[in-house]
């Protein structure tokens, strides 16, 4: 009675799997819906100011960028490792697949953050100084790019703070099934998607 | 068909209700029924209705007068603005998904809750969140910004609490992702032995439907208000021509959102009728799959035609052309429950009920709302009526003759089943008459009003249009008394000594009806299991009303 | 009461009544469809309601036919309707060649209209009855919306972009016009007074009003702008600043660096003036200051009127 209790309201746990994951799947796809806002404002801005988006987006630190492209790839790479070894029954295989994980997605957080400092000492964020472009479109462009990232940022954190949960879970690794830890990382890989399209859109719109 | 029992397991009148189940208020707000929380959010969005009426009332005394004696111009402003986005937030919308479905969902599936029961919980405490925050600005100071917060008005020029409303709508937001989550999950994974997708209730079906619109739609308002948030705090611009932005896209991603949003108003609607016409009728529904899949079709082409609202706003011609077209799309799925409901009372076994009467009130609001509906997706048509009182009453026959009068007559068909007590059936047809005749008498003049000119949002009016304004108001009074009577009579059957409900008291046939009324804890006892298609009548042991 | 009461708004104009037979035709399709909903709910609930004792036997579950019938019908049946209905939208987009143009401007809660040849008013709009007009509209501050219920036409007013509008008013008379977008506080007393007048009256009215600004025609402002504003230092003709010639621009074809190429017109113009970045011709830098903050929209409308008016090369600025 009591196991069967434990997967309330399903009958048994394999269901309650099968539910865990469609329910982070369907939340995924809110998530896509959410940047999709984001994408849409900057399809706009683009059709309207091609030139002057073009322009701003160059001044984006393009390497940076893409050294974060490469980070969190390998990330999630390592998410994926760590489902892999959770199903194989190794946990502390999956423990040491997930810390790296993280500590890529704190890279990420870092090299975003000098990214960020650079732009604010050269008065770039919205509501600061504006002298340093010409027209108002080339501004808007870069406060698209601190509401982009900057919502994506706030997914990294979110992403990191699951891992960690799953890492420091016994139970969550030793699972065979890896539930906990095939849905964080499902999670991780949105977040590194999402970030697959905001690179092109942001960065590499300014490469001549 | 088969004459064997319909489910394994009989109800055992025996078990304890779900209601009996501890009485501490920490048994309510800790729990993760469905069923309580049904509850917990019946109550809530009660007190949302009180409000957004009460802003309601406000509107139609000032409307009184072609000068507007009882409030100024910015007062006005708020009472409108106040009123639609409560009334659309944090009343219709969660109405019949958070207290209907929540309770019948998994009833009706023959599961013992939702999917994720503590997930259920947190979106009624989301909603509360963003309820107590939009309370706040209600007493502090309010919003003029209309419930469509158009930039750059709301992102710059409105002098309201813009910021804490849109975040309070913006929290909202999640209740609702999570509710629509929840049921999807629920709807795939927990349903009872033999409960295949070709058995499933109308209601279901609906309620999947709006729980798709519910995952896709919400999100884009939450980052499009987000946008508009951060416009108003530091200038981000995207809406903002002066900064090289684009007030059309904010039109754009608003009803993007909000056209799906007012299917997510009437969808749950449309699948309580479909109960209650059957359950009335006695009798199978004609044409089940067509009208299961216009449900699913409506939340579909619903994310279409966006474009509708903004005929006039400077949108290319050709796209508005093209709107025109998909909005008369969308209404054939619309078309085709009218008439399925309509032939399915052909040689039935008609139980006149109030649940009955107000179906049928529904029909004939809803036929009347969605034809003005199609009248304004009419381009030339729309150019002279939007922005008028013509939307108004076109909105208000959908939204309140439709979706509100749905969720009085399911309120009251699901009474006895939630509360385990018979209400008043007289008083109650009396109530469902009265809305009806109030409502047509608050609403009707308000297409005339439209159609000769008098804009919406409007506080000081030609004197040409007060006529018809004060029938209006007139009307509102009637509705008014029409909706406080079941308020009346429904607490009344609560009290010791109202009338015990049987586990069927409308001889209906859905798997709800075969647990006790209110049902146990677990919503069955044992996992029942279907064998029989959905609507099968005539029952195999009907129960008779007349017996309690 | 006061008012009275009206049943019908009045009609002014020819497209008034094509709406107005529209939406009587419309109108009366809808009763078609829907007409025998309310007769037969009503007849089958009271023919089979439970009392009775009636035959019902073999209801019938499912008929695909009928479906059919009922979701294509009036499909159909409404898209004649939704022809006839575009048709006359797209009318309200293809102004005569020879319409008025008046430039119109709202702002937070007024209407402002000027007159090709200079003459202005506030809140009141005087026009020839009987000739076309075509209004050039956009806002100072939020979104406003033209509304003239006798004209049954009605467009949005939106800052930092040109819509536009025209209109043939046959019936002399004095129409209310009102905003219809939600626009802040007075947004209900934002109205003002459409005056039609027979064309040799509307003559007359403009000899008296010509000089009531004293800046003379549109264009003619527009000039003087453009030679203080310094626009010339570029673009005259003596400039040593690699600038594109203005002459004729109007509605001629211009390459963009983008590789498209558009005809110029009232918005673009604009743009070029207020956003010049947005759209650069082609074979020149982008090197023009933007004007967005500098100029109001009555002042970037004398300068399109003048360009408009301005000839290739002859008298080429
Ligand atoms: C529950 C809410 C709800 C619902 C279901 C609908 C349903 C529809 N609405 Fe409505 N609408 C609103 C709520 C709703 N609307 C609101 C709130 C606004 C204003 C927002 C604002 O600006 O504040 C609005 C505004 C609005 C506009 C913009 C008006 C304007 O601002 O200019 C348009 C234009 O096309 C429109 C069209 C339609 C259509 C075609 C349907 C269709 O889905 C209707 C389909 C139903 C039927 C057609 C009836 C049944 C059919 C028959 C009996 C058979 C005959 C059928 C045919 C001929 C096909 N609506
Ligand atoms: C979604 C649900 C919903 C519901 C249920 C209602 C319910 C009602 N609404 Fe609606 N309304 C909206 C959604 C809704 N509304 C929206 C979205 C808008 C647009 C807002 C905007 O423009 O941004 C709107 C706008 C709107 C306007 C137009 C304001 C304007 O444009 O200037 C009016 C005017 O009559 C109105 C009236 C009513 C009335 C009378 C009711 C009634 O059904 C409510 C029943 C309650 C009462 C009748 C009041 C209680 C009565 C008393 C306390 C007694 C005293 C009363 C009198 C003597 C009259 N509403
Ligand atoms: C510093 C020089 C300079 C000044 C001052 C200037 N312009 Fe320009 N203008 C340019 C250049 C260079 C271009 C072409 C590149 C581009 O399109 O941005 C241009 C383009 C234009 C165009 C588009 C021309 C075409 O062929 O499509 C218009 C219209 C225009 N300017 C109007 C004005 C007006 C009106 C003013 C004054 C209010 C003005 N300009 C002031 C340099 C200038
Ligand atoms: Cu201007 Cu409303
Ligand atoms: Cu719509």
């Amino acid at each position: 009675m009591a196991e069967e209790e434990r997967f309330a309201p399903f009958a048994d746990a394999a269901r309650a799997r099968d539910a865990d994951r469609l329910g982070m799947l369907i939340f995924l796809a809110s998530e896509i819906m959410l940047f999709g806002g984001i994408f849409a404002a900057a399809l706009a801005l683009r059709l309207e100011h091609g030139p002057d988006y073009a322009a701003a987006a160059g001044h984006l630190k393009l390497w940076l960028g893409t050294a974060n492209t490469a980070i969190l790839l390998t990330s999630s790479l390592m998410a994926a490792l760590a489902v892999e070894a959770a199903r194989a029954g190794a946990p502390r295989r999956a423990a040491r697949a997930l810390l790296a994980a993280l500590l890529l997605g704190c890279a990420f957080l870092a090299v975003k953050g000098v990214e960020y400092a650079g732009e604010y000492r050269e008065g770039l964020m919205p509501g600061t100084a504006t002298a340093h472009f010409d027209g108002p479109a080339q501004t808007l462009f870069m406060n698209l790019y601190f509401v982009g990232t900057g919502l994506h940022a706030v997914h990294v954190t979110i992403g990191i703070l699951l891992m960690a949960m799953a890492a420091l879970s016994q139970r969550a690794r030793q699972d065979r099934n890896a539930m906990l830890i095939g849905n964080v990382a499902l999670y991780w890989h949105l977040v590194d998607v999402v970030w697959l399209f905001l690179y092109p859109t942001l960065y590499l719109a300014g490469v001549r | 068909m088969t004459d064997e029992p319909r489910f394994e397991h009989p109800p055992e009148e025996a078990a304890t209700s779900y209601l009996a189940d501890g009485y501490s208020l920490r048994s309510w707000f800790l729990t993760t029924d469905h069923k309580r929380i049904a509850l917990l959010y019946l109550v809530s969005i009660t007190f949302f209705f009180l409000v957004g009426a009460g802003a309601a009332a406000l509107i139609r005394l000032d409307l009184l007068t072609p000068q507007g004696d009882l409030l100024s111009n910015d007062g006005y402003n708020r009472a409108f603005s106040i009123h639609g986005i409560v009334m659309v937030w944090f009343f219709l919308i969660p109405a019949i998904p958070n207290v209907l479905g929540n309770f019948l969902v998994p009833i009706m599936i023959g599961a013992r809750d939702l999917a994720f029961p503590r997930l259920n919980l947190l979106s009624w405490y989301i909603y509360i969140l963003s309820g107590l925050l939009t309370l706040y600005v209600v007493v502090g100071g309010g919003v003029d910004t209309g419930w469509t917060f158009y930039t750059p008005l709301s992102s710059v020029y409105a002098n309201g609490a813009v910021v804490a409303t849109i975040v309070a709508v913006f929290i909202s937001g999640f209740s609702t992702i999570l509710t629509g989550l929840n049921f999807i999950v629920t709807i795939h994974k927990l349903r009872a032995p033999g409960m295949t997708w070709s058995r499933l209730p109308l209601f279901i079906w609906s309620h999947y439907a709006v729980s798709i619109i519910f995952v896709l739609a919400t999100p884009v308002l939450a980052i499009t208000l987000l946008l508009v948030a951060a416009e108003r705090l530091i200038g981000i611009g995207v809406f903002d021509p002066r900064l090289g932005g684009d007030p059309l896209l904010f039109q754009h991603l608003f009803w993007f959102y909000s056209h799906p949003a007012v299917y997510i108003m009437v969808l749950p609607a449309l699948g309580v009728v479909s109960e209650l016409i059957t359950a009335a009728a006695h009798k199978r529904i004609f044409g089940y799959w067509f009208v299961a899949f216009a449900s699913i079709a409506i939340a579909v082409i619903g994310f279409m035609v966006w474009g509708h609202h903004m005929f006039v706003s400077g949108q290319s011609v050709y796209a508005s052309a093209v709107f025109s077209f998909l909005s008369i799309a969308v209404a054939v799925p619309s078309a085709i429950k009218v008439y399925n409901w309509t032939v399915t009372l052909y040689k039935a076994d008609i139980a006149i009920d109030a649940p009955l009467l107000f179906a049928l009130g529904f029909i004939g609001l809803f036929v009347a709302g969605g034809l003005t509906g199609l009248m304004l997706a009419m381009l030339a048509i729309d150019v002279h009526v939007t922005d008028t009182y013509f939307v108004v009453a076109h909105f208000h026959y959908i939204m309140v003759g439709g979706s509100v009068t749905a969720f009085f007559g399911g309120l009251h068909f699901w009474w006895p089943k939630i509360t385990g007590r018979l209400y008043n059936e007289t008083l109650a047809r009396i109530a469902a008459i009265l809305i009806l005749i109030g409502f047509n008498i608050t609403f009707f003049p308000q297409f005339m009003l439209g159609y000769e000119g008098m804009p919406r949002r409007y506080h000081v009016y030609p004197p040409e249009f007060q006529v018809l304004h004060v029938i209006s108001s007139m009307g509102a009074a009637l509705l008014a008394i029409g909706y406080a009577m079941p308020a009346v009579y429904l607490i009344w059957s609560l009290l010791p000594g109202g009338r015990r409900a049987p586990a069927n008291p409308w001889g209906a046939s859905g798997l709800e009806w075969t647990t006790s009324s209110p049902p146990p804890q677990h919503n069955f006892i044992g996992q029942p299991v279907v064998v029989r298609q959905p609507y099968d009548y005539p029952l195999a042991h009907p129960v008779s009303r007349d017996d309690g | 009461m006061s008012g009275g009461i009206l049943f019908w708004p009045p009609a002014a104009s020819h497209h008034a009544e094509q709406v107005d037979l529209l939406i009587g035709s419309f109108g009366a399709m809808t009763w078609l469809l829907t007409l025998p909903v309310f007769v037969l709910m009503a007849w089958f609930t009271i023919r089979y309601r439970r009392s009775r004792d009636v035959n019902r036997d073999h209801a019938p579950t499912r008929n695909l036919w009928v479906e059919l019938g009922w979701s294509i019908i009036p499909f159909i049946l409404t898209l004649g309707f939704y022809v006839w209905a575009t048709m006359l939208f797209l009318d309200i987009y293809r102004p005569p060649a020879d319409a008025v143009p008046i430039h119109v401007v709202a702002k937070q809660w007024m209407w402002k209209f000027q007159h090709p040849d200079g003459a202005r008013e506030i809140n009141a709009l005087h026009v020839p009855a009987g000739r076309p007009v075509k209004l050039i509209m956009t806002s100072e501050d939020v979104i406003h919306s033209f509304y003239v219920p006798a004209l049954r036409v009605k467009q949005d007013l939106v800052p930092g972009r040109y819509t536009s509008l025209w209109f043939d008013a046959e019936k002399p008379g004095r129409y209310p016009l009102r905003c219809a977008e939600f626009c802040g506080t007075d947004h209900s007393v934002m109205g003002g007074m459409l005056i039609v007048m027979p064309p040799q009256d509307y003559a007359a009215w403009l000899a008296r009003n010509r000089d009531g600004g004293t800046d003379g025609t549109l264009a003619q402002a527009g000039a003087r702008l453009f030679r203080d504003l310094g626009c010339s230092g570029c673009h005259g003709a003596a400039s040593t600043v690699k600038a594109p010639p203005l002459g004729g621009i109007f509605g001629r074809p211009v390459a963009l660096s983008s590789g498209d190429t558009l005809i110029a017109d009232d918005q673009y113009l604009s743009d070029s003036i207020l956003l010049p970045n947005k759209q650069v011709v082609a074979g020149y830098d982008p090197i023009m200051p933007t004007y967005g903050n500098v100029l109001r929209p009555e002042q970037v409308n004398a300068l399109v009127a003048y360009l408009k008016s301005t000839r290739a090369s002859k008298d080429s600025p």
